[in-house]
């Protein structure tokens, strides 16, 4: 058992890191949302699904059905994160106005912001697979199969670590996500926005006074949080190269895990919430196959909850000094 | 009587397609007694097979049926049948158990899965000639058992087998994909439908593992060839205890079948298509002989020993089939092509 673990540590870590990134870019959507709302959006899985499709839409406009290469494959590869973070920016925008800030003007409970949202969930997954997927992607009575994309970036190998390969489409994920969550921290921490967004976590009611349009800054909120779930969407389609109406399920139900573990309201936590979920996960199949692998990630996200009840790093959206 | 319209329409269409092509072969050479179709479309639901069972026998007047097209319908239908004294011929429910019952009317012209997945492990350690197998199921009622037995059987047969197991809800496998290339296998077996087997399989060569793969009945679609994408998915194995007539046969009764079906319904036979036209055929050889009564049509089909499409139709008592021969198909060029029975295919 400990010689698997040997063997199979380097394959496990890269894709463990890829997965684990995904999931944390995921984790932001609901993390940040908690933070300023103190709501679990958790339609933010559909947000997720439809940045899939969205991404999906580029290269089936463009009738792309082999791998293309340098310039060409660099420009399809950003106009799908595009289209990903418009698709599902704009779902989340949507969202919030039409199932939450109605509620939010009446002082409605937060149970019925979650009924809400609940309801927005299956209500996307149903327009999806009865209307749109056979609609706008031309694929009648086939709402509800799998859709697959076409290889469009050849599986090359990078470089490797020791002797197992590391591709360029896992690197390419990995980098992309990190660089969208250093912008995202740039963004939080460094512009009038950021202090808005960090003013109305900390205290609504004064940042009221002090004169900050709370209407706007949940609606940014959600415009930002969705953008990072349309990227997650776009990344995974290209590694992955399939999507269905039903994708957004476990990645939601993983990526609200992610926020979790790595404290709620903490963007820096959902990073960290999402790699260590990643490469647990895959470390964990290692010892006890590949079907126990949910099983240990929750057991661990019990553990470190009992110990730290806020997460690694601890809730800090509110915290942060303006 | 079968899905028809519903989720798994897919591989219920061509045996009824293949049982009408029999009728009405058999009407137009204008006998004694025609023979009407009434089609039943149960969406796989057993209450609405059962209801739909009830007003063939008391409204239509049935003297025989072909189906039910899933083995969980049947289970329901079975003792309706049983009680009507309404023979049965299924051309696709391949659950165990349903021989099990003592049924006097019930029949089936394919072999159940208790046959399929021995003869996949023969074939995986005589035919494919793998000594290290890694067995993945997707912990389906469907794709465990079927694992379990190839497992069992590849042990028997002195093969190391390497165990894991997939949630088809998911679509990463890198942890089972690492497992496969630490273990550096022979052959890859997969118990689970075409769906997770097609990610599997992409992902599998992704990282450039080259080992055989196989798979079950519940793979043998185009969709297991998307998934992949045609390239990955060459090669690829996949048994099934039914036999379809690919357009490259030599036998002549089988090229005629073939042809009729394409020319009636402008499409290549698909799974269970001539396992329907044979179902049909138990009955349309019960009528030439006079039998018109369901009492007497029962008797003669215990009798029955005639030259199918699929195979010889000559049933045990329990209702199943003496024949027990599993197919192996393989992809080639993109298309599922026919390998051999199992027990005699040879990769050359």
């Amino acid at each position: 058992m400990f010689n698997d673990f040997i063997n199979q540590f380097w394959p496990s870590t890269i894709d463990g890191l890829a997965f684990g990134s995904i999931y944390a870019l995921i984790a932001l959507g609901y993390t940040m949302v908690y933070g300023v709302l103190r709501l679990i959006n958790f339609a933010h899985s559909e947000v997720f699904m439809i940045g899939t499709f969205g991404a999906m839409f580029v290269p089936f406009v463009l009738g792309i059905d082999s791998a293309l290469t340098g310039l060409a494959l660099v420009g399809v590869i950003i106009l799908m994160i595009l289209a990903g973070m418009l698709a599902s920016a704009g779902t989340a925008v949507a969202l919030e106005r039409i199932a939450y800030r109605p509620l939010r003007r009446r002082g409605a409970s937060r149970l019925a912001a979650l009924i809400s949202a609940i309801g927005a969930s299956i209500f996307l997954q149903e327009l999806f697979a009865l209307l749109v997927i056979p609609n706008l992607f031309d694929r009648p009575q086939q709402g509800r199969i799998q859709m697959g994309l076409p290889r469009l970036m050849e599986r090359t190998e990078l470089f490797s670590i020791f002797g197992h390969s590391v591709r360029v489409d896992q690197v390419l994920v990995i980098v992309a996500a990190l660089g969208m969550m250093i912008a995202l921290d740039r963004l939080v921490n460094r512009t009038k926005i950021g202090r808005g967004i960090r003013a109305t976590a900390q205290n609504p009611e004064a940042a009221v006074l002090m004169g900050v349009d709370i209407d706007k800054i949940v609606r940014m909120t959600f415009l930002i949080g969705g953008g990072m779930a349309g990227v997650a969407g776009a990344l995974y389609l290209i590694s992955y190269e399939n999507t269905n109406y039903l994708i957004g399920f476990l990645f939601g139900i993983k990526a609200f895990t992610a926020a979790v573990l790595g404290g709620i309201g903490n963007l820096r936590g959902a990073l960290v919430g999402g790699i260590a979920l990643g490469l647990v996960e895959n470390y964990g199949a290692i010892f006890f196959g590949s079907d126990w692998k949910h099983v240990i990630s929750f057991t661990i996200l019990v553990l470190v909850l009992m110990f730290r009840p806020t997460g690694i790093l601890g809730e800090s959206l509110q915290q942060a000094r303006a | 009587m079968g899905d028809l319209t519903g989720a798994n329409a897919g591989i219920v269409i061509p045996p009824r397609n293949g049982a009408k092509l029999a009728f009405d072969e058999y009407n137009k050479t204008n006998p004694a007694v025609k023979i009407e179709m009434v089609e039943y479309d149960s969406q796989a639901d057993p209450s609405k097979a059962v209801a739909l069972a009830q007003q063939a026998i008391k409204t239509d007047k049935i003297v025989g049926l072909v189906g039910p097209a899933f083995s969980g319908e049947s289970a329901q239908v079975g003792p309706v049948l049983e009680e009507a004294k309404i023979p049965s011929v299924s051309a696709s429910a391949t659950n165990v158990k349903l021989a099990e019952n003592g049924w006097k009317y019930w029949h089936r012209v394919l072999p159940n899965d208790g046959v399929q997945g021995p003869s996949i492990a023969d074939f995986i350690v005589d035919g494919a000639a793998a000594k290290n197998v890694f067995v993945i199921d997707d912990k389906s009622e469907y794709g465990k058992p079927l694992a379990d037995a190839v497992r069992g059987q590849l042990k028997t047969k002195g093969a190391t087998v390497t165990d894991d197991s997939l949630d088809p809800a998911e679509s990463d496998f890198s942890s089972v994909v690492n497992k496969v290339a630490a273990a550096k296998p022979d052959a890859i077996f997969f118990g689970g439908y075409y769906a997770a087997g097609g990610n599997l399989l992409k992902q599998l060569r992704d990282k450039g593992v080259t080992a055989k793969f196989l798979s079950g009945d519940g793979s043998l679609d185009k969709g297991l060839i998307e998934g992949a994408g045609a390239e990955n998915a060459e090669g690829a194995l996949v048994g099934c205890p039914c036999y379809i007539a690919t357009p490259d046969v030599t036998d002549a009764k089988v090229k005629g079948f073939a042809d009729a079906y394409k020319a009636a319904f402008s499409a290549d036979p698909a799974i269970y298509a001539s396992e329907g036209y044979d179902a049909a055929t138990v009955f349309i050889e019960a009528i030439k002989a006079g039998k018109t009564t369901a009492e007497d049509i029962n008797q003669f089909i215990s009798t029955v020993d005639f030259t199918g499409v699929s195979k010889q139709v000559k049933f045990q008592p329990t209702g199943e089939v003496e024949a027990k021969d599993i197919y192996i198909y393989q992809v080639k060029g993109g298309v599922i092509t026919l390998l051999g029975k199992a027990a005699e295919a040879k990769l050359g």
